[in-house]
């Protein structure tokens, strides 16, 4: 573990004064969901409107500034304080604008976004940026499973977008992605990109059991070590993939420690998984 | 007009719009970009004969390419998007992909788009596998060394075809030497490529023949040989005269390649710097000589 080093993954930008701030009024074991905490709908509201967005209590309705306290108006920039592990469906289908959890963060953070960025300076819950459309959610901390992952039912899940996790993440990571990025610098669980699409997940730790169960397309890249690979997975050969380089190299300009011996090296890749249509991939670095 | 001695001539040349693109070609070593960039810019001198002109733009260090490894630019110069559609086509999958190590990338942003290894994938025959990274797509095509990786669209734009100016020298050496002397200070500037062969033309071209078949002939006017055959151009003790044709990006930068390649092609053995041209009735542009050299 540990081949890429993440030192201050992203700069730290200056919070504007014209951010919304959110501050949770008291912890609670009480789930909530928070699906207008979202920077589209705070961007052209007054602070008395914004506190007034309806938030779900458990099963009871009710508004925003009786469990926030908010400050500021009129941005799309959100700052959010507090134990917010209980709070699901923050950023759900924002487009625009920049949400900053300065702390934990429940379920579905940033579900069906399409633009904008969330960072996460703590852990996120499960399935955090499920069907992601666009946009970028950093995760300082360790995500729960089905990050990045289709909702039970659907056929499709995260089409475009970059979703980076600084910890560890666990089961179904990117299953069933149709495009876009998954970055893990830490561990993943089982069934990493199972039955995926398209798109690509990238693990820094250990690549857990059964990683691309019934994968078509896309591809898993495993920079240390991984459980066995399924049978289901052919190798294929001992290679360096220029795409790679690419992709590499853009994560180092997003501020990641990439060695060059990932950017310069070998790969060994397996085809699979041959019980779907086989055309995924997953590529394993070769130190040897 | 006198530089170093040498009479830059009251006229101008004439030039004309075309559309650029721009490829990024890299390659495990400098040899093999090198080898690929000088192989998609073969027979790219003159778009009427060969479908383009192009040529190599500049070396990129590593640390400044998208994959990380050496990479030579090219300019590619046509008519219009449907000429370049078929030119790209033919000079990335014909000479770049069949190159070792190979990579292609787009190097010129721009709304207008040509799909280019949106096209080529198939050669993969349904083992391609396209990435989207930041908005842009790859096409990883199967190849039996590996893989060849291709930017499916490339951006075009309207640019300018047909700079040049005329070295006239005492002798077939001195012209030479001026030639090469501009061609080397204008390869310093970016966002132009000079598409003859070392970027020097031998043998101008006027409009009309007296043949009815042919379109072109040899520029007469300025051949010593015939010179009291025909209406000639030169001056006394002129024996011999190159021309350097400029293609670029935009006004500015062939305005710039001029300047810095007739400054350098003043030197002793020259007798005149002159210029190309059709009697400002045919082009959309025209770079005036004296103005060129005067400034900067």
């Amino acid at each position: 573990m540990g081949c890429i080093s993440c030192a201050g993954l992203m700069k730290e930008e200056e919070l504007t004064e014209s951010a919304v701030t959110l501050r949770l009024r008291e912890p609670t074991t009480i789930p909530i969901e928070a699906d207008s905490i979202c920077p589209d709908n705070f961007a052209n509201r007054s602070r008395g409107e914004i506190e007034d967005l309806p938030v779900f209590y458990g099963r009871r309705k009710m508004k925003l500034g009786e469990l926030f306290e908010v400050e500021g108006e009129k941005s799309d920039t959100i700052i959010l304080q507090g134990d917010l592990r209980q709070v699901k469906k923050i950023g759900q289908r924002m487009t625009r604008g920049r949400i900053t959890v300065q702390g934990d963060v429940g379920m579905h953070l940033g579900a069906y976004m399409g633009g904008g960025e969330i960072v996460v300076e703590g852990n996120a819950g499960d399935w955090a940026g499920a069907h992601m459309q666009g946009g970028r959610i950093w995760i300082r901390g360790n995500a729960g499973h089905l990050l990045g992952a289709a909702y039970r039912g659907e056929k499709r899940g995260v089409n475009r977008g970059v979703i980076v996790v600084e910890g560890n993440a666990g089961r179904e990571v990117g299953a069933q992605m149709r495009r876009g990025l998954i970055v893990v610098l830490g561990d993943v669980g089982e069934f990493a990109g199972a039955k995926m699409i398209a798109g690509t997940i990238l693990v820094s730790g250990r690549l857990g059991a059964r990683a691309g169960a019934g994968m078509k397309r896309g591809t898993i890249v495993a920079l240390a070590e991984h459980d066995e690979l399924l049978p289901t997975f052919r190798y294929e050969c001992r290679y360096q993939p220029v795409f790679l380089r690419y992709y590499l190299l853009r994560l180092r300009e997003w501020g990641m420690t990439v060695g060059d011996e990932y950017v310069n090296g070998f790969y060994r890749r397996y085809h699979g998984d041959v019980t779907a249509l086989g055309k995924g991939e997953i590529l394993i670095y070769d130190q040897h | 007009m006198y530089i170093n001695g040498v009479e830059i001539e009251d006229t101008f040349a004439e030039a004309f719009k075309m559309r650029a693109a721009r490829l990024i070609i890299t390659a495990a070593n400098e040899k093999w970009a090198l080898t690929a960039a000088q192989v998609a810019t073969g027979f790219a001198t003159s778009v009427i004969a060969c479908g383009a002109e192009a040529g190599i733009e500049g070396a990129i260090p590593a640390n400044e390419t998208p994959d990380g490894r050496p990479g030579v630019s090219i300019l590619v110069f046509t008519m219009g998007p449907k000429g370049m559609e078929d030119q790209l086509m033919r000079r990335v999958g014909q000479c770049i992909m069949t190159c070792p190590t190979t990579a292609c990338f787009n190097g010129l942003e721009s709304e207008e788009k040509l799909k280019i290894g949106g096209s080529l994938r198939y050669f993969g025959d349904g083992f391609q596998i396209s990435k989207l990274i930041e908005g842009r797509r790859f096409w990883r095509i199967p190849v039996m060394e590996g893989e060849f990786l291709v930017e499916e669209s490339f951006g075009i734009k309207k640019a300018i075809g047909g700079g040049n100016f005329l070295i006239l020298g005492e002798s077939p050496q001195s012209t030479l030497e001026a030639a090469e002397q501009a061609v080397e200070a204008m390869r310093e500037v970016r966002g132009v490529v000079m598409p003859f062969p070392g970027g020097i033309v031998r043998s101008g071209s006027k409009t009309t023949s007296q043949y009815k078949f042919l379109r072109a002939s040899t520029n007469t006017a300025y051949c010593p040989t015939i010179r009291r055959q025909t209406e000639s151009a030169l001056p006394e003790g002129v024996n011999s005269v190159l021309e350097i044709v400029i293609d670029g990006l935009n006004e500015w930068a062939i305005r710039e390649a001029m300047r810095v390649g007739i400054r350098a092609a003043c030197r002793p053995g020259v007798v005149r710097i002159s210029a190309g041209n059709y009697g400002g009735t045919l082009g959309q542009y025209q770079f005036h000589l004296r103005e060129i050299v005067g400034a900067g």
